[in-house]
């Protein structure tokens, strides 16, 4: 008995504590699950080098050099011009968006002037409120563009000096903070708002007030409402503590209408803590609340955007990134922020966060039981 | 006697494959306390829950307070008051915020009036500002059943509501239930202790989810049938022996120095205590069947039903 370890006891609590690991299938299939997910996910998913970067062309005159040029930037495997005849207000409207990360333009006066041998020059615009995501692409540009344009000239006629104009918009300096800072808002302001609302019924349940409560004569939208209101305040202050810090510690820039900002974040809070209380539902206690609130938090963190480009993931991915509302949120939030974008131009976000919290509150509203069944 | 304040009938409540509430039928009279009484597990909570409208039936129908069980639980919730097993208020608030909470869920006017008047009526006013949480099991109690009564029910529906409660502290909680009975309050009070059973006009005996007594105390006592008999004396751990498995002996339950014997034939019961009696050297008498004879007697009968 004044042994110190005494195998058979050793034993007996190592059979307990796996009779309890199985019993509780939600964490064991955490366990199991989780890494495979990830693993499958992120790997296939992220990359640092990203191409396949969505790119508008406004050329008026589509010429022969054009092509040519425009062709050789696509097998670099960089560029895809998914919108390949834009006119300038277009472009503009794309690349504010986030619809596009470069913008190719090309003079109409480009041909007339390869063939006279005089120096042309062309204009790309690059979004670079994320610097890592265009340097690639544009370090390649230089050379790839003016191959091209030897090639289709001709051996006889020697191509002239090819003038590449890069204009990296919206953050010049190539400022990582302008990009992660806004972000951050809204990775922070997930982490906590779902977190807490995610525990506030599970709570109840957990002590037994649920009973109480549910005898009492309370309305399920009156019980959601009831404990998604003063979340919604503490992340009112979250909002405010983020916004006044990004402006003062690291000087964001705040090009974009407040009130859009403001509208912005409130939907998206909404739609957290919406969320939130949809996994409160489904929990039967604090601790698989915190499970799920995590198992959400992750892939959204991976795939929104946030952490690695969104446009350079491979198409599956970016339709997963849909479906997590920080990934609109982060392109709504940099684009009025940093883009100076109207709400005309981010309405899809709207959209995208409407549905959201129209979608999770039915959601939660189905769930929440009225009874104790 | 006017509409009853709850008749429920053929109530069938399943979790999974297991009938926890068995086809109960069950009327209680307006002003009446009713017990209800079973072993643990019997479904009286669950009883309990589904006439207030915190669970679905899986079968039956019934109205309380003249609401159908079914389709108005907004009406019911609204004019029952019903205080759960374990405490279920908020330990985190307050006397007062809890009880201030309460008010305002069932929409009371003159809230704060209403409130401490009843802080007044616990005798917990200079306590108000105390958590919840840090009140011992007796105040919780009081706490909870003046929370259930705030909004003047008609019904009071109360899950074992002296569990881990002291013999004064429960005296005094039976005196404040009939006050309220006599106020025209109809009350249904589940519990295990006898003495508590004794304290109402009229119980309801659960076991295994079926209903399978039902009256006042002298009724299920005459209806059981049961003759009981007792042994005094030295010998009485010797007549123990002696008279386990012999004819006409069911229950035999020692008591200090006395032995009581219990059976449903009466005749084969004396002849067999009456032998035993000569044999062990102790004295046998005659006694009154208990309540609680009878209901060991009705749990085992529920046990050998389930075999």
């Amino acid at each position: 008995m004044r042994r110190l370890l005494s195998l058979t006891r050793l034993w007996t609590l190592i059979v307990k504590e796996s009779i309890q690991m199985r019993r509780d299938r939600m964490t064991f299939g955490m366990m199991i699950g989780i890494p495979l997910v990830q693993l499958v996910l992120f790997g296939f998913a992220i990359n640092t080098d990203p191409r396949d970067l969505p790119a508008a062309l406004v050329s008026p005159t589509q010429d022969r050099f054009t092509r040519a040029m425009v062709s050789a930037l696509e097998l670099t495997g960089y560029y895809r011009f998914v919108a390949p005849d834009a006119t300038a207000a277009e472009a503009e409207a794309m690349i504010s968006r986030g619809d596009v990360v470069f913008v190719v333009t090309v003079p109409s006066d480009f041909g007339r002037r390869v063939e006279k041998g005089a120096e042309p020059s062309i204009l790309i615009e690059a979004d670079a409120t994320d610097p890592s995501v265009a340097s690639g692409a544009i370090s390649t540009l230089g050379t790839v563009a003016q191959e091209a344009l030897r090639r289709e000239s001709g051996v006889s006629v020697p191509a002239p000096p090819l003038n590449v104009v890069v204009h990296r918009r919206y953050n010049p300096e190539g400022v990582t903070q302008y990009n992660i800072v806004p972000g951050l808002l809204g990775v922070i302001l997930q982490l906590t708002m779902v977190m807490m609302t995610a525990m506030a019924l599970t709570r109840e349940t957990e002590r037994g007030t649920m009973e109480t409560l549910l005898s009492m004569p309370a309305t399920p939208l009156e019980i959601m409402l009831g404990k998604v209101v003063p979340y919604l305040a503490v992340g009112a202050v979250q909002v405010a503590v983020v916004l006044i810090s990004a402006k003062a510690l690291f000087s964001i820039p705040m090009v974009g209408a407040l009130s859009v900002i403001l509208a912005g974040v409130f939907l998206f809070v909404l739609a957290l803590v919406i969320l939130g209380y949809l996994i409160s539902t489904v929990a039967r206690t604090q601790m698989q609340a915190m499970q799920m609130t995590f198992f959400f938090f992750l892939p959204s963190l991976m795939l929104s955007g946030f952490m690695f480009p969104f446009r350079g993931m491979p198409g599956w991915a970016q339709a997963l990134g849909e479906v997590f509302p920080l990934t609109h949120f982060l392109r709504l939030i940099r684009s009025v922020m940093l883009k100076g974008a109207d709400a005309a131009t981010v309405s899809q976000s709207f959209v995208a966060l409407t549905i959201f919290v129209l979608v999770l509150s039915g959601a939660a509203l189905l769930r929440f039981r009225r009874t104790l069944d | 006697m006017s509409a009853p304040a709850i008749r429920v009938e053929h109530l069938t409540k399943r979790f999974g494959d297991r009938t926890v509430v068995d086809d109960v039928s069950l009327e209680v009279g307006t002003g009446e306390i009713a017990g209800f009484l079973g072993p643990n597990g019997s479904g009286k909570t669950t009883t309990i829950r589904l006439m207030c409208g915190l669970l679905e039936p899986d079968g039956g129908s019934g109205r309380v307070l003249g609401h159908d069980i079914l389709r108005e639980r907004g009406a019911i919730k609204r004019r029952v008051g019903y205080m759960t097993q374990r405490f279920s208020f908020y330990e985190d608030l307050t006397i007062r915020e809890n009880l201030d909470f309460v008010a305002g869920l069932y929409g009371m006017r003159n809230r704060r009036a209403v409130v401490s008047d009843t802080l007044h009526d616990l005798g917990l006013h200079a306590r108000r500002d105390q958590l919840a949480g840090a009140l011992s099991g007796g105040w919780k109690q009081r706490l909870a059943l003046a929370a259930c009564v705030m909004h003047k029910p008609d019904l009071l529906m109360l899950d074992e509501p002296t569990a881990g409660v002291d013999p004064k502290a429960r005296r005094d909680f039976w005196d404040e239930i009939h006050r309220l009975a006599a106020e025209g309050l109809t009350v249904l009070v589940s519990t295990h202790y006898m003495d508590e059973a004794e304290r109402c006009h009229r119980i309801n005996y659960l076991s295994y989810g079926k209903l399978v007594a039902r009256g006042t105390v002298a009724e299920v006592v005459r209806d059981a049938g049961l003759t009981t008999v007792i042994l005094e004396g030295q010998g009485t751990a010797q007549a123990a022996r002696l008279l386990r498995g012999q004819p006409g002996v069911e229950q035999i339950a020692p008591f200090g120095n006395s032995l009581h014997v219990v059976g449903r034939d009466g005749a084969a019961l004396r002849d067999t205590a009456r032998r035993v009696a000569g044999q062990s050297g102790t004295r046998m008498t005659e006694a009154e069947t208990s309540l609680e004879d009878v209901f060991i007697q009705l749990m085992g009968d529920a046990q050998d039903n389930m075999a």
